[in-house]
């Protein structure tokens, strides 16, 4: 089961987390371009996902009661995990986390304020569980929903999401007494950034911040009264509501324009002037190339500035479309950048990314997702509990020694857990140390090896024995070299 | 936060070597190096502190007239006496571990610390205080510029990095520092047992010894690996040590304990990075109740440092380490209608240690809404700050880490006042 396609490899490493071989010949066959439609216009494909959930063939989850994600993180975070190994969809979910990552937002905080039943709901509630209870659906089925809408679209619905009202205040921003903490974010993280680069001036003023709290004063959370019993009540209703009552009707004036004419006060009033800032925000003219320097370093490569033309290209796109990301993302998948050999293996995987790609690649039967969870806390990333609201400090900041190690223990885990797969997978390559170590770099897929590294594979495979390609022989080396390749830092990278 | 912060991190793999000494030098370098000597340990309160709530200027009126819900009552406070500008300052009723320290006279509290225009962004605030350079804090941290004027090839665990991601403050052009939250689980496992586990770690550490001079990134990653493997025994016997008190389950607890671990095991250390988060308090501060998120934040910080004081005495180390607190800013000098606090300006640090000279430095402000109030900024809503925090460090690199301040900060800060060491 030779490889044969390395462009296609390369855009289901980046725009899904990795393929299986049997994905990897699929898309080979229908060729680059038919790819990249079937990954953008998503919707082709069927979603039958969570269906397949516990259903024998795919990888498992551990189930501590009713599985409910809906309602326990854990089981949420194991959902999430068990799509991503899965989905007929990749990029839909690897936008999610895109969004997840970009509107970073941590159920701890939510949790705290209202029990991790909500807080999970709040979070992850979806209509494909115990559903939601006259309640919005959570924060990632936003992402999932809006994974390549119209970017104004999907800010707005961050400004009116549940977990958002939470985690950055605005439930409690109300007139007389304005919350700064999401009208300082919405400008500083989530459309245009403090400032181009450290010589350029700021894009906004601190004026600009308490003018925008005003703004959204009102744009706040309906939630039924909480007294002891309504705390982690799994009934409990909840909705963004706008409170006229409890709205600053003042002049907003900012330093940067509000209106495609110039006019930099809100024209409007009431609940308007909020999508009034937030559609300035989209656009703004460091927006564009902020997301476009974003989306380069996710897609494209994270060893080099996004290149000038580039960004120009990308920017304009999402200004000529109105926010298009469809568009934008098209763009990007199809730019000679993204398709430049070059660039194949210059993105530091993220630890949902190499854990994914190693259940897909190594195999998955007996494994549940469950025993990922605590090893991808200690490299570095829970699912729904970003460090902060500016997301995870990606790139080289994921590789400390800590985190190095708990990448090689995860591989450690998975591989003595597939043992037996991996033997009967091997067992057809038997013949020499050679032929597995083969076979083992087809199936897996990382960064090629110089000869030293390789080298030590293959001495790996040798150490103690004279190759017979014995069962016993092949029970150990066969999961032996296999995490050897996922432990590495050559696999380290998408 | 700005682009370039990361686009650093990138460009500094394609423009720097981050690299980790070559194994057979470690115990040399170790021992040389002076196992127990002097280290110092950054506590990282992350979200902003409200220092207002921490050491309390319970005798100025201005506190009562602006908080008038989240203040702490004058009767609460842990009184540590009145400040060089005659103001009675306590601090947080939570913090009586710290309270003893302070009474033996081993912490230092430094009021009104910080810089200019103090940015009001969590991300650029705490990378300007790492970098300690507010006009280009994309560089280096100065804690990183510090390791590298060291003698090199430097020991991997002359830094121990208590947190997952490297802090900017540890981050060097050309040294790294290990990432340790639990010496416990810091170790290599295999798929196999017996042999096969020990040709697996063999084969993984001289993988990891190759260095793909065209592939800087690769070569960054095989470097953390390397480090990992270098660093994986030493380690081990940190998570063996039997601390002389119990240190409290949180992490900045075990954090703290390791750092204890390290040195009684004597393995040279000198930089250790803690943290502990959740000070971004926006809402339901409440520094008053038991249950409160802010009684809490403190309860955790007190608790951590008096174990770790007690133990550094117990083992006789306390006069070889201290301890430095900082947070990317204070918060607004007034409370929100959440009863919360927003991004503010200057704030509190704090120093413990055996050689410290304890006390209250510099004044707290006046939080009355005055005109011309010079102890306050931004229409009077923020604390305009008094001793840079750049002095701070000075002293620090100076008189404990005994190096010369003007060249990690590339500029004289010292400030002859700041005696606190």
């Amino acid at each position: 089961m030779a490889r044969r396609d390395d462009r296609i490899e390369h855009l289901l490493r980046r725009a899904g987390f990795g393929g299986s071989p049997d994905e990897v010949a699929e898309l080979a066959q229908i060729g680059y371009q038919a790819a990249v439609d079937l990954l953008v216009f998503f919707e082709q494909a069927p979603d039958d996902i969570d269906a397949r959930i516990g259903v024998p063939g795919h990888v498992g989850v551990t189930t501590r009661g009713q599985f409910s994600p809906d309602t326990s993180i854990t089981d949420a975070r194991q959902r999430w995990l068990f799509r991503m190994v899965h989905t007929r969809r990749p990029l839909q979910e690897k936008m999610a986390l895109f969004w997840h990552h970009h509107f970073a937002t941590a159920y701890s905080k939510i949790s705290d304020t209202y029990g991790g039943t909500l807080a999970t709901r709040m979070m992850a509630a979806s209509g494909a569980y115990n559903g939601p209870k006259s309640s919005p659906s959570g924060q990632i089925e936003r992402f999932r929903l809006n994974a390549l809408g119209n970017f104004y679209d999907l800010l707005v619905a961050v400004a009116r999401d549940p977990a958002m009202l939470v985690w950055l205040d605005g439930r409690l921003n109300v007139r007389g007494t304005p919350q700064e903490n999401f009208a300082r974010e919405v400008m500083e993280l989530f459309t245009m950034g403090i400032r181009p680069s450290d010589n350029a001036p700021n894009n906004y003023t601190e004026d600009d911040v308490k003018a925008a709290a005003r703004v959204f004063t009102g744009w706040n959370l309906s939630v039924g009264a909480r007294g002891t019993n309504n705390v982690n009540d799994p009934t409990l209703a909840y909705d963004y509501l706008y409170r006229a009552d409890r709205h600053d009707t003042g002049t907003k004036t900012f330093s940067f324009d509000i209106y495609p004419g110039g006019g930099r006060t809100i024209t409007s009033s009431g609940e308007q002037e909020g999508l009034d800032f937030l559609m300035a925000c989209c656009r703004h003219p460091q927006t564009g190339p902020r997301l476009a320097r974003k989306l380069y370093g996710f897609f494209v490569s994270e060893l080099q500035p996004a290149p000038q033309a580039f960004v120009d290209r990308i920017a304009g796109t999402f200004y000529s479309t109105n926010f298009d990301m469809r568009r934008v993302v098209l763009q990007v998948l199809l730019s000679p950048e993204f398709q430049d050999e070059s660039n194949y293996y210059t993105r530091y995987a993220w630890p949902v990314e190499f854990v994914v790609k190693s259940i897909k690649e190594t195999g998955w039967t007996g494994f549940s997702v469950d025993s990922a969870l605590s090893p991808m806390l200690a490299m570095g990333q829970t699912l729904f509990e970003p460090p902060d609201v500016n997301g995870w400090e990606t790139g080289p900041g994921w590789f400390s020694t800590g985190g190095m190690l708990a990448r090689m223990n995860f591989a450690a885990t998975l591989t003595q857990n597939q043992r037996f797969n991996l033997r009967e997978a091997a067992r057809a390559s038997k013949g020499s140390p050679e032929s597995v170590l083969s076979y083992t770099l087809d199936r897996l897929s990382p960064m090629p090896f110089d000869s030293p590294p390789y080298n030590e594979l293959l001495g790996y495979l040798r150490a103690g024995t004279n190759w017979t390609g014995s069962d016993a022989e092949l029970l150990a080396k066969a999961p032996g070299v296999t995490h050897l390749v996922l432990a590495s830092p050559e696999y380290q990278f998408v | 936060m700005t682009p370039n912060r990361r686009q650093f991190i990138k460009g500094g793999v394609a423009a720097f070597t981050v690299s980790f000494a070559a194994p057979a030098f470690l115990s040399d370098i170790a021992r040389a190096q002076g196992a127990r000597s002097r280290n110092l340990v950054v506590l990282y309160l992350s979200g902003g502190n409200d220092a207002l709530s921490m050491v309390v200027p319970y005798g100025n009126a201005g506190y009562y007239q602006r908080r008038p819900t989240i203040a702490v009552p004058a009767g609460n406070v842990l009184q540590v006496g009145a400040d060089a500008g005659g103001t009675a300052v306590g601090l947080h009723p939570r913090l009586t571990g710290l309270k003893q320290i302070f009474d033996a006279g081993r912490l230092a509290v430094i009021q009104r610390s910080g810089y200019p225009n103090s940015s009001r962004s969590h991300f650029l605030g705490t990378d300007i205080w790492s970098t300690a350079d507010p006009g280009n804090p994309s560089g280096p941290g100065w804690l990183g510029r510090y390791l590298e004027l060291l003698p090199q090839p430097l020991d991997p665990l002359t830094g121990w990095n208590t947190v997952r991601e490297t802090p900017r403050t540890l981050l060097s052009r050309f040294v790294g520092v290990p990432a340790i939250p639990d010496p416990r689980t810091y170790a290599f496992s295999s798929p196999n047992s017996g042999n096969e586990a020990l040709f697996a770690r063999q084969a993984a550490t001289r993988i990891a010894s190759h260095v793909p001079v065209d592939r800087p990134h690769l070569s960054f990653v095989s470097g953390t690996a390397r480090a990992a493997f270098d660093t994986l025994d030493r380690v081990a016997s940190v998570a063996q040590y039997a601390p002389t008190v119990t240190y409290p389950a949180t992490g900045l607890g075990s954090a703290l304990r390791a750092v204890a671990g390290s040195m009684v095991r004597g393995i040279g250390t000198k930089v250790f990075w803690v943290q502990t988060g959740g000070f971004d308090t926006h809402a339901s501060q409440n520094p008053n109740l038991d249950t409160g998120a802010y009684y809490r934040l403190m309860g955790t910080m007190n608790d951590a440092l008096l174990a770790f004081y007690q133990d550094m005495s117990n083992q006789g180390l306390l006069g070889d380490t201290m301890v430095l607190q900082f947070s990317e800013f204070g918060r607004r000098v007034y409370e929100n209608g959440s009863q919360g606090t927003d991004h503010g300006a200057a704030s509190t640090m704090m120093v413990m240690g055996g050689g410290v000279n304890g006390g209250l430095y510099g004044t707290a402000p006046d939080l009355r809404d005055t005109p011309g109030n010079p102890t306050l900024e931004s229409n009077n809503g923020d604390i305009r700050y008094q001793t840079d925090f750049r002095s701070v460090y000075a002293r620090v690199l100076d008189n404990w880490l005994g190096t010369n301040s003007e060249t990690v900060l590339e500029g004289n800060y010292r400030n002859p006042g700041l005696t606190f060491i």
